[in-house]
């Protein structure tokens, strides 16, 4: 029974990380940007929701407005900030890494500014189903609850649709000319600017979605500091990096492997480990399989 | 004339890689511009097709200025570019890398016909339409890269170093499909080559660049008994 709660719990937080390790992919295979901010975009994205919990008093409208509000942000970071970036610093040694580090430094504003709006207390939003365990018989209760199952089933249900966006629709494939090879899509007549910042806006609203899911399936607070959202930000990272970073099925692979890993670590050795797990895991995949785990080895052209 | 050319300069940085370069090439014809490594044919091609920017000078299509107009316009005025290098996306299949090619016009049912249209031109795309590009041989990319072109409805055809990197009877076919394709769908082709003979054999016109100028302009035919010509890029 353990072992199948501490799956089970792994599965769900691994559910969130791949939907964080989506947005990772969407804006890396766009821009070639790892973005930091995308933690600060998934906190701000909880902020939105949670104005539409206290407004409008649900959690089911909460959740596409967090979603448009995070794609909206994210599209507007990138046709802003990234552009005048890319045009700006787009040679010179620091060339391939100011994006990055500008990132960085909007996770920090980001959060002065979210601390400036709703201050740096502690926030609710209540779980709109029970997070109380399914119950198997009168002596055995699983962890497993209500609310994550519900998770799952809206993560899957995004990652449908999501597949059939990338593989079934011309969008999707102007998504993926683009990320592969960007001058071979302007030359069959594609907005690759235009793609781009769709890019960021898909991962905005993934982010967005991980961002409630995370709070909600922990005990429902978060806040501009939350240790919540740093597990999102490191834990959605690696499992995009594990997932070799260009492939939506490796992210989707290494956030479920992340979460269960993790969950596993921390029952069966220490629970101590909640920060140097998913490091060492990291590192682990990187020594045993450095092309990520669905990664193929052939180089690829720039 | 279709396309028209005055006097386009293109700067690398600081290097100048097409020099004041003017030229014409009236419309159904196939133009081949030959010379060595270097010339400067590739970049002249790429400022056409709006993947560079000139520094000067003209481009007029079909009575259009179109100097400097992003690539992604050109093709929805008929302009398609196959760069260099077997222009596929390895990533995805046959079918999506043609699809590519008709995507810009929004019409599931114009992409299907082109489709059709390109598998008869080239029956062995059909045969692997559903495989990862990756796995063709190098002539089947040429002739995906080529098909994409085609499936966006192409009236001026830019090709640059078809023949790269092939075996000499593949080489062959390509250029008789090339030729063919001009005259069956009324094209106007820009090819680019090193292959000077073989480029020059299908060709009506054809123009030869040395260091960024073009040096000299004639019937294909006629550079072809050039002794000049013949000496420097026909090797006899």
């Amino acid at each position: 029974m353990q072992l199948l709660n501490t799956f089970l719990i792994g599965l769900t937080a691994g559910a969130i990380y791949a939907l964080m390790a989506i947005a990772f992919v969407l804006v890396w295979r766009s821009t070639r940007v790892v973005n930091f901010a995308q933690a600060g975009m998934a906190l701000l994205s909880t902020y939105f929701g949670y104005e539409a919990v206290s407004r409008l008093g649900s959690f089911w409208i909460a959740l596409p407005v967090a979603m448009i509000g995070g794609a909206l942000f994210a599209a507007l970071v990138e046709f802003t900030l990234m552009r005048l970036l890319v045009k700006h610093a787009s040679s010179g040694p620091i060339a391939g890494v100011a994006p990055i580090i500008a990132t960085l430094g909007l996770l920090g504003v980001i959060k002065s500014v979210v601390t400036m709006i709703w201050g740096g207390q502690d926030l609710v939003i209540v779980a709109p189903i029970s997070n109380n365990g399914f119950k198997i018989n009168e002596t055995t209760t699983l962890v497993f609850s209500p609310l994550k199952l519900f998770i799952l089933v809206v993560v899957l249900i995004l990652l449908i649709i999501l597949t059939i966006l990338f593989q079934k629709t011309n969008l999707g494939l102007a998504l993926r000319a683009s990320a592969h090879a960007p001058e071979i899509a302007r030359l069959s007549g594609i907005r690759v600017d235009a793609v781009r910042t769709l890019g960021w806006a898909l991962a905005g609203a993934a982010g967005a979605v991980a961002g409630l899911f995370q709070t909600v399936n922990g005990n429902g607070n978060f806040s501009p500091d939350s240790t919540e959202f740093s597990l999102l930000l490191v834990s959605g990272f690696i499992a995009a990096v594990i997932g070799g970073l260009d492939s939506l099925l490796g992210a989707v692979l290494g956030g479920l492997f992340l979460g269960i890993a993790i969950s596993f670590v921390l029952m069966y050795v220490s629970s101590g480990l909640f920060f140097i797990a998913p490091f060492v895991i990291l590192l682990l995949v990187l020594f045993l399989r450095p092309q990520g785990i669905i990664g193929v080895k052939v180089g690829r052209r720039a | 004339m279709s396309l028209n050319v005055s006097n386009l300069t293109v700067h690398h940085g600081a290097i100048c890689a097409v020099n004041q370069v003017s030229l014409a090439v009236p419309t159904g014809t196939l133009a081949a511009i030959i010379g060595s490594n270097g010339a400067g044919k590739t970049t002249l091609l790429r400022a056409l097709s709006g993947l560079n920017k000139p520094t000067s000078g003209v481009v007029n299509w079909m009575g259009e200025t179109i100097t400097g107009v992003k690539p992604e316009k050109l093709v929805r005025k008929g302009i398609s570019h196959v760069s260099e290098g077997k222009s596929v996306i390895p990533e995805l299949t046959v079918r999506e890398n043609l699809e590519l090619g008709a995507i810009w016009r929004k019409n599931s049912r114009e992409m299907k016909v082109s489709l059709d249209q390109v598998v008869t031109i080239f029956p062995r795309l059909g045969e692997r339409i559903s495989q990862r590009s990756d796995t063709l041989s190098g002539g089947e990319r040429q002739m995906l890269a080529i098909g994409r072109a085609i499936m966006s409805k192409p009236k001026l055809l830019l090709l640059d170093e078809p023949s790269l990197g092939l075996a000499p009877l593949v080489v062959e076919q390509i250029f008789q499909t090339i030729k063919d394709l001009t005259i069956q769908m009324g094209l106007t082709v820009v090819l680019v080559e090193q292959n000077a003979m073989g480029a020059l054999k299908i060709a009506n016109l054809g123009i030869v660049l040395n260091l960024g100028k073009v040096v000299a302009v004639d019937h294909a035919q006629a550079l072809i008994q050039d002794p000049a010509v013949r000496a420097a890029y026909l090797g006899y």
